[in-house]
């Protein structure tokens, strides 16, 4: 299959609140960095402009018609997909492989500020017959589904903590990130408690921002400064439905991390990934996710961090950038950015914060409570894998 | 290069208000009779794509999430496409682009809408698709903004409200041949001409109704097609386009962004002469003008001569081009995102000869669907080859 690289990024950095700006002014300037970095004409040179976005979050029905003017697609090919900014990337690697386009744009954003009550829309997003009526907070989940993690894979509550205490150090490294705090462990559990055993400080906190993706064929890319390569993506998804679905193991992580292993040819994650962007929506989250991803055995995530071989000048740095503890969560956009971070990190301009030695990345992301919706992609900085 | 994608199986619910029918259920019942009509399993399939419109129909946020297990998504990839109204036609490229990049060979797609859950009507629902500073305030409807482009669709070409008349006539009586439909009825001009206004010159028998439904289909790549089936009907061309949401910018009288799409989807699939080279239409009719719209969109007529056409019998079933043999979305129904998608299978049965007492009476090989959408604003269009 037709190789796809990445050859601009654009992020406008996240924030707690954004009240001088409306959505279509970030997702504006999202687009004018990443076609600058691409140095792409959006209205002559690209020919699919995908949009990452719900609806609820956006406060307006068919959220497609507010999607081209700011993004540079008005009577261009424009879609939306109802997924995860990493789907819409997946979308966009189909569509340059289908013949569709050379250059394609992915969007997602967040202007969650302007939602009055996120979590009210989280409980719009129970099953309306089966778990609505039950009145429960979609968080719950998340609440239930630690347990069942702690108890299936014998890890404890500080060794989750410590995720917190990286994440938000790494962050304070990471200019576009808001949440860069010095914490100790203590602090993590002795935060509020919120859902049984998630502390207030497990979670992550709702943020705005916008970024878009630029890709292109190995043609166009060739031709590019620093293209980072797509080797391979996978997405995938367990079930709705809260009775029938695995508590403890991630399957739909599993699952989309073999189709994009596969597609990049890697057997041996571990030893072929060197730096791993991954959701960590809330702390637990993080180490169940490297389990799922096979990064690590199921149970042995808490021990290699704890090790400190996610630490950023670790084996295996997890979350450089802050993740979503450290930069905040920013709904669908949360994968985009953790490519964005990715693509900062292979082409060294990571800063403070850089990796050293980092020449393939590994992404994933979640669509958050009540889903289980994953997706993960493989970045390097050669092409690789697949036929 | 694109692989080759073809159609190997389609179903369809009846379309009617369906309160005792979860949207889960009408998109298995919709995935189950795609499945069978291929002779395929669940397990045989790769990969979901999913079209559905606006959550607020529904009432249920991240709805494709909610609906990922009916349509058959589960432990699988599924990705949900939305462009407004165009979204069901839209379906057809989502699963196109999943078999044609090479990264599946099977991928079931799945349409589904259930507006009658939205009170006291679905048009409330609509009400929130109006820009939240500019728009919003004023208190417009869809029947209004329709309203406007109506007018001056027959303003700029001098149109006689008859002449638009004669497709709601049309469309609801090919529907009575249609097993699913939900507004089959023999009617006169005189009858849509004498229903009631609803806003000048959108008159109560000028629009589709609200619907309950789903629709589904098989696609797949040339090897697994030639393996199941003996006649695939190939989908050779996929087209979209969206133009800016200022709408009040635009002239209204013809929609360019159609025009666009479609040349994309001609372009694939090597169509230079769309009035000769395509042998029948299921464009998009949620009001009656729309479809002569659409007819000059896809470049099948000249603009303003599609009402000369529909008045001369050219798109009767039995016409040189007809146009929603099916009975489209003003006789089957409107369950937006699956009337879409009614219409590719309306293609599929078509071209292999399986549409009953709706099918064409002349040799069929090329047919082309379309779908329209979000504010005046977004073109979707699939050509299917036999």
């Amino acid at each position: 299959m037709e190789k796809v690289a990445i050859i601009g990024v654009g992020f406008t950095g996240a924030r707690p609140d954004s009240p001088e700006l409306s959505y279509k002014e970030l997702m504006y300037e999202a687009a004018v960095k990443a076609y600058e970095d691409s140095n792409v004409d959006p209205r002559k040179e690209i020919g699919s402009f995908i949009g990452a976005s719900e609806d609820f979050w956006d406060g307006v029905s068919i959220f497609d018609e507010y999607l081209p003017d700011q993004i540079g697609g008005a009577l261009r090919p424009v879609c939306s997909i109802c997924n995860e900014g990493l789907h819409a990337l997946a979308t966009g690697v189909m569509h340059i492989r289908a013949g569709i386009a050379d250059i394609v744009a992915v969007e997602a954003h967040s202007k969650v500020s302007d939602v009055v009550n996120p979590e009210g829309i989280m409980h719009f997003a129970l099953d309306p017959i089966l778990d609505r009526t039950l009145d429960y907070n979609a968080h719950v989940m998340a609440g239930l589904e630690m347990n069942r993690y702690l108890h299936e894979a014998c890890v404890t509550k500080e060794e989750c903590a410590e995720v917190v205490v990286k994440n938000r150090a790494n962050a304070l490294l990471n200019p576009y990130a808001p949440y860069g705090a010095k914490l100790c462990i203590d602090d993590v559990l002795d935060s509020t408690p919120t859902y049984e055993p998630l502390s207030e400080l497990d979670t992550s906190n709702l943020v705005d921002g916008a970024c878009v993706i630029v890709l292109a064929s190995e043609k166009v890319a060739r031709n590019k400064r620093a293209p980072v390569w797509i080797n391979g993506v996978g997405w995938c998804n367990d079930t709705p439905n809260v009775g029938l679905r695995d508590w403890g193991y991630p399957r739909y992580v599993r699952l989309a991390a073999e189709q994009a292993y596969a597609d990049a040819g890697i057997t041996n994650p571990y030893d072929e990934i060197d730096i791993a962007e991954v959701d960590d929506s809330y702390s637990y989250k993080e180490l169940q996710h490297l389990e799922a991803l096979r990064l690590v055995d199921t149970g042995e995530a808490a021990g290699f961090l704890c090790e400190g071989a996610f630490d950023i000048n670790g084996e295996l740095p997890v979350n450089a950038s802050g993740g979503s503890l450290g930069m905040g969560n920013l709904l669908d956009t949360n994968g985009l950015v953790k490519t964005f971070e990715a693509v900062e990190q292979l082409r060294g301009m990571a800063g403070q914060r850089q990796v050293k030695e980092a020449e393939s990345a590994l992404v994933q992301s979640w669509r958050g409570v009540p889903t289980t919706s994953g997706a993960v992609m493989i970045l390097g900085n050669e092409p690789s894998g697949g036929d | 290069m694109p692989r080759r994608v073809a159609m190997i199986g389609a179903g369809m619910t009846k379309f009617m208000r369906r309160a005792n029918d979860t949207p889960k259920e009408m998109a298995f019942e919709a995935s189950k009779m795609a499945l069978d009509a291929a002779g395929l399993e669940l397990k045989d399939i790769e990969s979901v794509a999913l079209g559905t419109a606006p959550d607020a129909f529904d009432g249920v946020h991240m709805k494709g999430e909610y609906l990922s297990d009916g349509a058959g998504s589960f432990l699988k990839p599924y990705t949900r496409s939305f462009v407004g109204g165009g979204t069901g036609v839209f379906t057809g490229a989502h699963g196109w682009w999943h078999i044609a990049s090479g990264m599946f060979d099977t991928c079931l797609v799945v349409g589904e809408e259930k507006m009658s859950s939205a009170h006291p009507h679905p048009q409330g629902a609509f009400l929130t698709i109006f820009d939240n500073l500019i728009e919003r305030n004023l208190g417009p409807n869809l029947v209004w903004i329709f309203a406007l482009e109506m007018n001056r669709y027959m303003t700029k070409h001098n149109i006689k409200k008859e002449d638009i008349a004669r497709v709601s006539v049309k469309n609801k009586g090919n529907a009575l041949d249609h097993p699913c439909a939900q507004l089959g009825m023999k009617i006169t001009v005189d009858d849509v001409l004498n229903s009631e206004t609803l806003a000048w010159p959108v008159q109560r028998l000028d629009i589709s109704p609200t619907s309950d439904g789903a629709a589904a289909f098989v696609l797949a790549s040339e090897e697994v097609a030639k393996r199941v089936t003996d006649d695939p009907i190939w989908i050779e061309g996929v087209g979209w386009n969206v133009d800016t949401t200022i709408w009040t910018n635009r002239d209204l009288y013809y929609p360019k962004y159609v025009e666009y799409a479609a040349r994309m989807a001609y372009k694939m699939a090597g169509i230079h002469n769309p009035p000769k080279d395509i042998d029948f239409a299921e464009p998009y009719d949620p009001f009656d003008y729309k479809e002569l719209h659409h007819m000059e969109g896809l470049q099948l007529c000249r603009k303003g001569e599609a009402p000369i056409l529909t008045r001369e019998g050219v798109t009767a079933r039995d016409g040189d081009l007809p146009t929603c043999p099916s009975g489209g979305a003003l006789g089957v129904g409107n369950p937006i995102a699956a009337t879409g998608v009614m219409k590719l299978c309306e293609l599929y049965w078509q071209l292999r000869g399986e549409a009953g007492k709706r099918q064409i009476p002349k040799d069929l090989r090329t047919g082309v669907a379309q779908a329209w959408g979000d504010l005046m604003q977004v073109g979707t269009v699939v050509v299917m080859r036999r």
